[in-house]
């Protein structure tokens, strides 16, 4: 044992009196920290269910239905990762969440020069729709939801994924899931772009139109600022962020002349939950609170659900280490109790390996058995809001909503979300924080078990079980997508592609000319690369 | 004496830059001469800028699990170019690739979790040693 001693030794500085985004915690609080009493609480809260959805999107909350346990799976080929996906049914997993590798989700085919080295690696492959078909070969897609994390070829694997459904004999209307398709918040920190700004936002709408009539059941978008938490910034500028972008898809749509209350009630949201267990849990409140303010008041929201606030929960891999990983395990817990405190309709738990690799399959195993604990034996899913009505949360929630809505204030005043992005503040914000919580930790301003207090020497690979990748998935992949372009009507997939190309260029929306493509065989490379003649690519600037 | 020239690069199409972008501020603030060249660059044009930015060390994070084929391409672009400027692989490495990379020829190994300080004091000494060689 080589740790520096504790905090009662005052080696490492004290845990601070404020949340880990700065905010003031008071000793104590009481009902005189609750701004103007219990009648002014009541009416700021509403029941779960009711507007302004304080407390929850449904009335009955868990006791109804258990938030959706989804855990992010995919690698190497569709046939290997519809495996991991039967086990994971059959380990008692209630959705499915598809990773895509690299090349799939920037819309390069496998035999691509730039996809060597990254084919089925950070997720699976899929190059076409006979992929999406292998990748879902006996799982009821009228059954079963899938979220799909994918964004700049998003409207790319949409289409492929409803020819796999079309195949099943499973019509676009019975589909449940998700499609991530928030573009913005790839320029902004997951830097999975692959076109321009503008014509970028112009994809994502054209899904989130397309599914407003086609798709009553399925979310086309999840509007996140987990990926800016995770790449620096704190919980309050990640609500501000959030509800930025969700105002700039807004108004995109609205201004094609959609009605709101058409789409909105599809929209979903994703958020992180981390360490600081009582400001996350306000955090999720506030977030309903504010995007039903900003769904009435600013968009006339006419019917409740198009400013009800539903959520997945995302866990934090920031907050994981790679030292004495087991460590991780506790602190997926705590962040999985505080989706649920904050009341998640989906939940992601990481995997305790995930600083070394992909999660093996027995992290991905403990990650749902930590949900399964959490929502069987624990009892926290008997009553909506359980901490509702705590002096301490109700005045970090009001506290959060107030100092979010400023955040938003500051991106409006510089030109809204997609203004202030291309101005490069927002990005500033995250990698300034990203900076200044590296040097804490190192100073032991903030504590991290393992890491700057209770440090060992101890090998962290003894505690890890290596993911078995399959070095031979890539070559296999290949083959099998060079074989299919060989064999499918190369006219009738040339026909379609120009197609896309055209309704590209001409401001059409892309949703119809991408099924026939898909249709047609044509691969999720050549379907991007119709949009790259038409759109350009975005390469990002110097960050200083 | 001079500032050490560090090259930076993500390699391959990962985005997670957080990692590589808070060493380049500690490097810079280390004084260093920092070069960082952005995201999805190929090893011949990571290679090509060490040549043209005269680097001490040339850096690359990869958080994709595609660091093995990365480096080793990285490595033969930079004897193909006759530069010697030492290699430093940073990200999600296991245990067990971390021995790998080195038995490859890249000099150290920085895996998520190392200490901002350790990084930075291990660049420096790579582009000191580097210098001190007539």
């Amino acid at each position: 044992m080589t740790g520096r001693s504790g905090p009662a030794g005052g080696s490492v500085g004290e845990p601070g009196v404020t949340t880990d985004s700065g905010i003031p915690v008071s000793p104590v609080y009481t009902a005189a920290d609750v701004a103007g009493g219990p009648s002014a609480l009541a009416a700021r809260l509403g029941l779960p269910g009711e507007p302004p959805f304080t407390r929850g999107p449904y009335a009955s909350m868990y006791r109804g239905q258990l938030w959706t346990m989804r855990q992010f799976a995919g690698y190497g080929s569709p046939e290997q990762t519809n495996a991991r996906f039967r086990f994971l049914l059959g380990q008692g997993q209630t959705a499915l969440s598809v990773a895509f590798d690299l090349p799939t989700q920037l819309g390069y085919d496998s035999d691509h020069e730039l996809a060597r080295a990254e084919v089925g690696r950070v997720g699976v492959a899929v190059d076409t729709a006979d992929d999406m078909a292998d990748l879902f070969a006996g799982l009821p897609l009228d059954k079963v939801s899938v979220n799909f994390t994918i964004n700049a070829t998003a409207p790319v694997i949409l289409a492929t994924y409803l020819v796999a459904a079309e195949r099943q004999g499973v019509s676009p209307g019975q589909l449940t899931g998700t499609l991530q398709n928030d573009i913005l918040k790839e320029f902004l920190a997951r830097k999975a772009y692959v076109f321009p700004p503008g014509p970028s936002m112009r994809l994502a709408a054209d899904v989130i139109e397309y599914a407003s009539r086609a798709l009553p059941r399925f979310n086309p978008i999840s509007i996140t600022g987990y990926h800016a938490r995770e790449a620096g910034c704190d919980a309050v500028q990640e609500l501000g962020l959030t509800m930025a972008s969700a105002i700039a898809y807004c108004e995109e749509l609205t201004g094609r002349g959609l009605a709101f209350d058409h789409f909105a009630p599809r929209l979903s949201f994703h958020f992180a939950t981390t360490l600081d267990l009582f400001e996350e849990v306000a955090k999720l409140r506030a977030a309903r609170r504010l995007w039903h303010r900003i769904a009435t008041e600013r968009f006339g929201a006419g019917v409740p659900a198009a400013a009800r606030l539903r959520l997945f929960s995302g866990n934090s891999g920031t907050t994981l280490t790679a030292q004495q990983p087991l460590n991780n395990v506790i602190r997926s817990t705590i962040q999985c109790l505080g989706a649920v405190l904050g009341g998640a309709q989906s939940i992601h738990v990481m995997g305790y390996d995930e600083a070394f690799q992909i999660p093996s399959e027995e992290a991905v195993t403990l990650s749902l058995r930590t949900q399964q604990i959490i929502a069987l034996e624990t009892g926290v899913t008997r009553t909506a809001d359980p901490l509702g009505g705590s002096f301490y949360v109700e005045h970090l929630t009001d506290d959060i909503e107030s100092r979010a809505s400023a955040i938003l204030r500051e991106i409006e005043n510089n030109g809204g979300a997609v203004r202030a992005l291309e101005r490069g503040l927002p990005q500033k914000w995250i990698t300034d924080a990203a900076y200044r919580a590296e040097q804490d930790l190192a100073a032991g301003h903030r504590p991290k078990v393992g890491v700057n207090i209770y440090a060992t020497d101890d090998d962290p690979g003894q505690a890890l079980t290596p993911a078995q990748p399959d070095p031979g998935a890539a070559e296999r992949q290949i083959t099998r997508t060079r074989q299919r372009k060989a064999g499918r009507d190369g006219r009738a997939c040339a026909r379609a592609l120009r197609q896309l190309g055209q309704d590209a260029a001409g401001g059409r929306n892309v949703m119809p000319a991408l099924v026939e493509a898909a249709r047609a065989g044509a691969t999720v490379g050549e379907m991007s690369d119709a949009f790259r003649q038409v759109f350009g690519e975005f390469r990002e600037p110097a960050p200083w | 004496m001079t500032r050490p020239r560090i090259v930076l690069a993500k390699p391959g199409l990962d985005g997670h830059d957080r990692g590589i972008k808070v060493v380049a501020m500690g490097l810079r603030d280390a004084g260093a001469e920092v070069i960082y060249l952005g995201l999805r660059m190929t090893p011949g044009q990571i290679a090509a800028a060490a040549a043209a930015e005269d680097a001490d060390v040339v850096g690359i994070s990869v958080l994709s699990g595609a660091h093995m084929a990365l480096a080793r391409e990285l490595l033969a672009r930079l004897r193909e170019a006759r530069i010697d400027a030492p290699v430093v692989v940073g990200g999600t490495i296991p245990p067990w690739d971390a021995d790998a990379l080195r038995r490859l020829g890249v000099s150290a190994v920085f895996p998520a979790g190392t200490p901002l300080p350790a990084v930075v004091a291990g660049v420096l000494r790579l582009a000191g040693s580097r210098a001190a060689v007539p």
